[in-house]
């Protein structure tokens, strides 16, 4: 009882909730910009809290981290350009809406399931912390290995159209995931002889360049066609209800989305870009009726959203338990702790459970000060795609340049980012979809290093088939990669004996 | 939309700060300008958590603006590769790790700089490595561990990185004892501390401060510190355990080349002071890591003597030519 009196007494300060509201509407500031990521937030902000008492600090960084994520849907469903890796999904559904004239129907339906989800995440985070972190702990390499499989079977509901053009869209992410210095073994490879190359190609940087450079080409040509017009937006009233509605008639999609976006958050090396993906890729294929999903569907943008936001409590998870950081921006967070003079680890819970406690319900409410802040700007934001093409695009282009060099603050970046922007554009006049290059950059990496660890591991028992099959979860998820890649087949088969019946 | 306006021009005056447009002044009037820190990790590390602790003391005793930036990729390198690019006046300084600057030199054609490129100025922090078994294992001493080694059956350690510091207490490890055990690097320190918490390697190589933090899961069999390790007094080193050998990530600051020797010296002093610190070295021995306060020729001599040493292992290992 306690430590409840005492969270509330940090929590009933004025400056903290002012601090709390800031942080979140300058994440989602930052999150909308494209190439401006959560960890970047986090970062940029990360000296100004050091005056702050450690409660201020982390609730303030903790909101940015919640705005961040939520922001980068921002840019998803308006100029179909994820603002964080993590609304990649967002744009499959989020973007048609906009064309339709409806922003604001999908901003409300992000704002509404990022809230849920984040608040679900939260109340993981707050009861389930010690069981998770377990669970974090039985992931390991081989583990890691399967899900970026599973990952890359989703190239079938990502590649809108033709398989075969997905297959080569993903392969071709694969290999550029590969430049630069093997994360095993440390040689350079496809560098040709440039350092520059050695760092390989950044994802944010590789996401603007394949989403948003072709998307603003396609713009700028498209201006003076009619049939290419995205509607102008015009405010209903009664989304707010409508969306609601939508959302909690499916409680079942909420839920199963928060659950991806808490078991992949907790697991390091995987983050919202995974969860999101995973969660799109089961909603559509778990959905009796799937051919509204791409053209505008509700559900495609809860389900990416929802997870997205839940897979920030998930990546707090292994950080509070053991000091272990499940995404990039948690780790920023650990430096913020660090610099507090506070050690993170195993011990964290016992000497500091006032300040962590306080900083776990700051973090559920922050979910809803963000859902409130995002239902109220979603009709101004909304309003961005009645500018003129003339001054967004060249807007747009200007934000993305700053962001791919704040990025690494290296010019390296703006050349590949111009160079695969224009290969962008190409590939997609040509009919690949972005999706599955970007999901083959982002799950290359997770799987090489999973496989070639696990191989050097197997030494040790002799047979890297044994090690596969010896592990639950690794069974668990080969099995879940076979059904993803039958599931088609089994699909026309049922569909088969009910019209013999 | 005015917001991201406004941002927008923040975020571009704060690069034109960043990379230092304007032009530098002579030796006697340094610092004539903001000096730019760069730490060739990400934000949140050991090395930004370091150059922040640092940042209010060298703005006070510079009497100039500090701004620390990163320039992450490929282990450092990318912020080395830069740093050695840089113009010398002093106004342009980096976070420098050892072994890190000789070992990617040595063992990469394209690492984008030569370890005699890098002008040290100071190295304040160290960070000896341990190994270290589950808590619950029967492995208990060092002896143990080497008979456990040489019983058949292929033990597995988790480290991180390739060609770095642990990787190479591995191969000084296995060298030395000629054992044949398989190492399994992690891309970060973090990583492989989960990978071991989680069984999934027999053993790890972890930095002193990871050793502190997780002292109770795991049961530390010797250190790479030169003598006994402060935070962990019961903890042996290697060379107590018969390994001759030291093992340590050492945490310092560099100039570009051919910077004015007069440049260096104020550096040199203001970093000294700092690393002198009884607050500062107090602080870092709560965090599990060694304080340390070595000048411009100490550093320099510390990197040529591990060069050689490093350079001898490989050659042994037949990891270069």
């Amino acid at each position: 009882m306690e430590i409840i009196q005492e969270v509330l007494a940090s929590l009933s300060q004025p400056f903290t909730i002012i601090y709390m509201i800031f942080g979140v509407a300058a994440g989602m500031v930052v999150g909308a910009l494209p190439g401006l990521t959560a960890t970047m937030a986090i970062a940029v902000m990360l000296p100004f809290t050091f005056s702050m008492p450690a409660d201020t600090a982390l609730i303030t960084l903790g909101g940015i981290y919640i705005g961040a994520i939520f922001g980068g849907c921002i840019a998803a469903i308006l100029i179909n350009t994820p603002g964080t890796p993590s609304s990649i999904a967002t744009t499959f559904d989020g973007y048609p809406m906009t064309q339709q004239g409806k922003p604001d129907r999908a901003l409300i339906t992000a704002a509404v399931s990022s809230g849920i989800g984040g608040v679900i995440g939260g109340l993981a985070l707050l009861f389930l912390t010690p069981l998770l972190a377990a669970l974090a702990l039985k992931f390991g390499p081989p583990e890691f290995f399967w899900i970026a499989i599973l990952g890359l079977t989703m190239v079938a509901t990502l590649s809108s159209g033709s398989l075969l053009k997905g297959l080569i869209g993903g392969t071709i992410g694969l290999l550029l995931s590969m430049v630069g210095l093997a994360p095993i073994g440390g040689s350079s490879r496809f560098t040709f002889g440039f350092s520059q190359l050695q760092a390989g190609f950044e994802l944010i940087v590789m996401l603007i360049a394949f989403f948003c450079i072709p998307q603003v080409i396609k713009m700028i040509k498209n201006q003076k066609d009619p049939t290419e017009q995205v509607q102008s937006f015009q405010q209903e009233k009664g989304v707010i209800g409508y969306v609601f509605r939508q959302v909690i008639m499916r409680p079942f999609l909420i839920l199963r989305s928060a659950v991806m976006g808490i078991i992949v958050g907790i697991i390091p090396g995987a983050g919202g870009n995974v969860a999101s993906l995973l969660s799109y890729d089961a909603t559509v294929r778990l959905s009796k009726d799937q051919s509204t999903f791409g053209k505008g569907d509700v559900r495609g943008v809860a389900a990416s959203e929802g997870a997205n936001n839940a897979e920030v409590g998930g990546s707090l998870v292994p950080l509070l338990a053991l000091g272990i950081p499940g995404a990039p921006p948690a780790a920023v967070i650990i430096g913020a702790l660090l610099m507090q003079g506070i050690q993170p680890g195993p011990n964290l819970f016992e000497e500091n459970g006032v300040l962590i406690y306080t900083f776990i319900t700051a973090f559920i409410l922050s979910n809803i000060v963000m859902l409130v802040l995002a239902i109220f700007g979603s009709k101004y934001i909304g309003k961005v795609i009645n500018i003129p093409t003339y001054y967004l695009a060249p807007a747009i282009v200007f934000l993305t340049i700053i962001g791919s060099y704040a990025i690494r603050n290296n010019f390296t970046d703006v050349v590949t980012l111009i160079v695969f922007g224009l290969i962008g554009y190409v590939l997609s006049e040509r009919g690949f979809a972005p999706a599955p290059i970007v999901l083959g950059l982002i799950l290359g990496p997770i799987a090489e290093e999973g496989l070639s660890q696990s191989i050097l591991i197997s030494d040790g028992i002799g047979d890297l088939f044994v090690l596969f099959v010896s592990r639950p979860i690794t069974i668990i998820l080969i099995l879940f990669c076979i059904l993803s890649l039958l599931s088609p087949y089994i699909g026309k088969l049922l569909k088969k004996t009910k019209t013999q019946e | 939309m005015k917001r991201h306006f406004q941002f927008t021009a923040i975020a571009a005056t704060a690069i034109l700060v960043v990379t230092g447009c304007g032009t530098g002044g002579g030796a006697s009037n340094y610092p004539s300008e903001t000096v730019t820190y760069s730490i060739p990790f990400g934000p949140g590390g050991q090395s930004d958590v370091e150059a922040r602790r640092q940042e209010p003391m060298l703005e006070e005793k510079l009497d100039t603006d500090v701004n620390i930036t990163y320039k992450e990729g490929a282990g450092g390198a990318v912020g080395w590769t830069e740093l050695v690019g840089e113009q010398p006046d002093g106004h342009f300084i980096s976070g420098m790790n050892i072994p890190h600057i000789i070992l990617q030199p040595m063992t990469q054609d394209d690492a984008g700089y030569e370890t005699d490129q890098i002008n040290p100025v100071a190295i304040f922090q160290g960070t000896p490595i341990g190994l270290a078994v589950p808590a619950d294992s029967d492995i208990e001493t060092m002896d143990d561990f080497i008979e456990e080694a040489n019983s058949g059956e292929q033990m597995t350690i988790s480290g991180s990185g390739t060609y770095s510091g642990h990787h190479l207490a591995f191969m000084q490890l296995s060298n030395i004892e000629d054992l044949d055990m398989e190492y399994v690097p992690s891309t970060g320190a973090a990583e492989s501390i989960q990978n071991f918490l989680g069984g999934n390697t027999d053993a790890v190589f972890a930095n002193s401060n990871d050793l502190v933090t997780y002292k109770e899961d795991m049961n530390i069999l010797a250190i790479g510190a030169e003598e006994t390790f402060e935070a962990l007094p019961e903890v042996p080193t290697f060379q107590e355990t018969g390994q001759d050998f030291t093992a340590s990530i050492d945490r310092g600051v560099a100039v570009p080349p051919d910077t004015d020797e007069e440049i260096i010296q104020t550096l040199e002093e203001t970093f000294l002071e700092i690393a002198n610190d009884e607050s500062v070295q107090e602080e870092m021995i709560n965090e599990g890591f060694e304080p340390l306060a070595m000048g411009r020729e100490e550093t320099q001599e510390h990197i040529d003597q591990l060069s050689e040493e490093y350079e001898e292992t490989m050659r042994e290992l037949g990891e270069i030519e």
